[in-house]
């Protein structure tokens, strides 16, 4: 049990790993409204960091930051800094499009492609040019099916349809292809808000799996699952950065009265 | 008495009766409507609707009988010799009227006809008069009975809802009953065309011709009514027309919907909609007047022989013409992929271009070919470009440099100026007519199926 310093606030470098993104000073408005207020995180390596908060409260929105998916929103403006090791994806330089293969996402609604499993899972290798040949694309499929803990549910049936999937076999599926093109991270937003209990258990599973290779971030509504598959915890509040630090303590022993209130039940 | 006055009449009727239908029930009510069933508007609506059916009902039975009646009753006066020659009988009937009508004062006509054509002026202001009255009373009765119905727990909420539920069921069947009404003649003169002219020439022939002899001692051919050519013009035109128009349509609704900024959008789609407005004789001689000779004599300096008609200048400008058709279709089922789709691909580090081609356009693609469909179906029945800028010439050929007909320009030129009805040349119009009306209808069932089909998937 990690002692509670004021290091758990200021974000400096964590004892256990090393901290594969950081933002700092981030600021995001849509158009004039702001919804993010001078957020300052840090995202640890082969670590599951939650985020956690009310609704509206801006854990998507700055979610979305980590792999510039905002950019595609008209209106959104940004200011501070968020490095994916030690470099500034914000940096003219940066290539948006390499950027997103190296941070994977894993939406709220299971969002496969209509098309068949495999060229769900084949898609981004092939956009990326991945792969040489046939066989070396069947084998990525196959090993993110796996590492998804798919393989075994659909590979007498990958030419079918991936819409005719359960919903938490579709989100499985979304992250066999967010797997597929071997990102550093995974952002996941609520993957498992459209998932009944069995699969949810599945897909929570799953995560604890990939931490071992990937480090993820994973937005979540439900506190007992931030407790049960992350590692570290950060609480949002109206657009703020209120109090990150490791789960048992967030959830044990929080600082903040506002985190308090929020895992007590009494808002949010 | 005009037809005016009693509607305005009936009219006024109606709105009194609301008002007195409506004042009984506030007075039924004691001041607090939640004794009453029903609103005092329905108990209003319910007397007004039944002063003003059932007279409008009257008013139109009567001016269907009224014509027939009275020249029955006008004609059993007439002598035998004038009745019993169907062709003097109707020239005494044009004369009976017209004098009764007060334009006959300059015909030369027996005596009984004047005395006829007075007696059929005497009879209509007899049956005008007697229609107010009889009008008026049904009206009135209609008030009174309704009032007298009101009472404070009558349904009149349930009972107006029903009136308006039949007149409802009275406006579809118009609307359907016409459409059938059309389809059946179509299929009556195009059979009544088929016992003249053998069908399978019709379908199968390579030649059209259709001058025939008008009178028997006229020198004039046969005529032929093969439609090959016909349809192979219209086909010829339609592919042009859509080669211009689907890549260019698709590009500029997958740019509108995809890259363009929202301002530009804000501009460009209305105004891409004013292209869709603009009358198609308009397009049809620009087209004659500047694309055709336009491409003649660029085809002079080339060597090429461009007819002055040709199919070319019928499809490039039908096809200008369809590309708001096809870009404001697609740019609809583009827009319904959902944008988690597009959040998904992005998200795998796609780019712009690759999501469109990869995920967005196959996921439309159903949709796009159900626009498509109903692009060519547009193409296939459109007529005043081609009339103004194809010519009359049944060329059976490919060659979009000639000239060529299509059936629609035909269907025109079948039926402009004086015909005779009954030749094989009027009816034949009615026979492309409905070929024309059922490779139509065959297409929009086709796309609207696909559309539908592609629908059900997203919702
Ligand atoms: N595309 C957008 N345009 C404008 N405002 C947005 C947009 N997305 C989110 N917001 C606003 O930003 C705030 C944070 O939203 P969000 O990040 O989705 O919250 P959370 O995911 O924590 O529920 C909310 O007030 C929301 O209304
Ligand atoms: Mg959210």
């Amino acid at each position: 049990m990690a002692v509670v310093t004021a290091d758990a606030m200021t974000n400096a470098p964590h004892t256990r790993g090393k901290s594969k993104m950081a933002a700092r000073d981030l600021d995001l408005f849509y158009g004039d409204a702001q919804a993010l207020f001078n957020v300052d995180l840090d995202v640890m390596e082969r670590e599951v960091t939650a985020l956690i908060g009310p609704s509206g409260c801006g854990k998507s929105t700055f979610l979305r930051c980590l792999n510039r998916m905002n950019d595609t929103i008209d209106g959104v403006t940004i200011s501070g800094k968020v490095t994916l090791d030690d470099r500034d994806i914000y940096d003219k330089i940066i290539d948006v499009v390499q950027l997103r293969a190296r941070i994977g996402m894993v939406f709220q609604k299971p969002n496969p492609f209509p098309k068949s499993i495999f060229d769900n899972v084949a898609y981004g290798p092939r956009i990326h040019g991945l792969v040489n040949s046939r066989d070396e694309l069947d084998e990525i499929v196959m090993t993110s099916l796996e590492k998804a803990g798919l393989l075994k549910e659909v590979k007498d049936r990958l030419a079918s349809p991936a819409t005719g999937l359960s919903g938490g076999q579709q989100q499985r599926l979304c992250i066999a292809r967010a797997v597929a093109v071997s990102p550093e991270v995974i952002l996941m937003d609520e993957p498992c808000s459209a998932l009944d209990p069995i699969a949810t258990a599945k897909v929570e599973e799953l995560i604890d799996e990939l931490r071992s290779n990937y480090t993820i971030v994973i937005v979540t509504h439900s506190m007992q699952q931030a407790a049960r598959v992350s590692q570290r915890t950060a609480f949002f509040h109206l657009g703020k950065l209120v109090e990150v630090g490791e789960t048992d303590q967030i959830f044990t022993n929080p600082r903040d009265e506002r985190t308090k209130g929020y895992i007590t039940g009494r808002f949010g | 008495m005009s037809l005016t006055f009693l509607l305005l009449a009936v009219a006024l009727l109606c709105a009194l009766s609301f008002v007195f239908g409506r004042q009984r029930a506030i007075a039924l009510s004691g001041g607090r409507f939640s004794n009453l069933h029903s609103l005092p508007v329905h108990y209003g609506t319910y007397t007004a609707l039944w002063c003003g059916l059932p007279a409008l009902a009257l008013l139109i039975v009567w001016y269907a009988l009224q014509g027939p009646v009275t020249n029955a009753l006008v004609i059993s006066d007439l002598p035998v010799e004038i009745t019993s020659d169907p062709g003097q009988l109707s020239l005494a009937m044009n004369a009976i009227s017209l004098i009764a009508a007060d334009h006959g004062q300059h015909l030369d006509v027996a005596p009984e006809v004047v005395e006829a054509g007075n007696r059929l002026a005497i009879l209509h202001t007899i049956s005008n008069t007697a229609l107010i009255v009889v009008l008026l009373c049904v009206a009135l009765t209609g008030l009174s009975l309704s009032y007298r119905k009101i009472v404070a727990d009558m349904r009149a909420r349930n009972n107006v809802e029903r009136i308006v539920r039949y007149l409802m069921i009275g406006c579809s069947a118009i609307a359907i009953l016409s459409t059938v009404g059309i389809v059946f003649s179509l299929l009556f003169e195009a059979l009544h065309f088929f016992s003249k002219v053998n069908p399978l020439e019709f379908l199968f022939g390579l030649e059209w011709s259709p001058q025939t002899a008008i009178r028997a001692d006229q020198v004039a051919s046969d005529g032929s009514f093969g439609m090959i050519p016909l349809f192979a013009g219209t086909l010829l035109i339609t592919l042009i027309a859509m080669l211009v128009a689907v890549p260019i349509g698709l590009f500029s609704a997958i740019y509108m919907g995809e890259y363009a900024s929202p301002m530009f959008r804000a501009w460009a789609k209305p105004a891409l909609e004013i292209l869709a407005g603009v009358p198609t004789v308009v397009y049809g001689f620009f087209a004659a007047l500047t694309v055709a000779p336009f491409l003649r004599d660029t085809g002079a300096t080339l060597g090429l022989s461009v007819s002055s008609e040709s199919a070319l200048a019928a499809g490039l400008v039908m096809g200008v013409m369809i590309i708001p058709f096809v870009s404001s279709l697609s740019d609809d089922v583009m827009s319904q992929v959902p944008q988690s789709l597009r959040d998904g691909s992005y998200g795998l580090g796609a780019t712009k271009s690759e999501t469109i081609r990869h995920v967005i356009f196959p996921a439309a693609l159903p949709g796009i070919v159900g626009a498509i469909l109903l692009a060519v179906s547009r193409a296939i029945g459109e007529t005043m470009i081609v009339v103004m800028a194809a010519g009359l010439a049944a060329n059976l050929t490919a060659n979009p440099l000639q000239a060529v007909t299509t059936v629609t320009v035909q269907i025109v030129t079948l039926l402009v100026g004086d015909q005779e009805f009954d030749s094989a040349k009027t009816l034949s119009a009615f026979a492309l007519g409905l070929v024309l009306f059922l490779v139509t209808l065959g297409l929009n069932v086709f796309a609207l199926k696909f559309v539908q089909k592609y629908r059900e998937k997203y919702d």
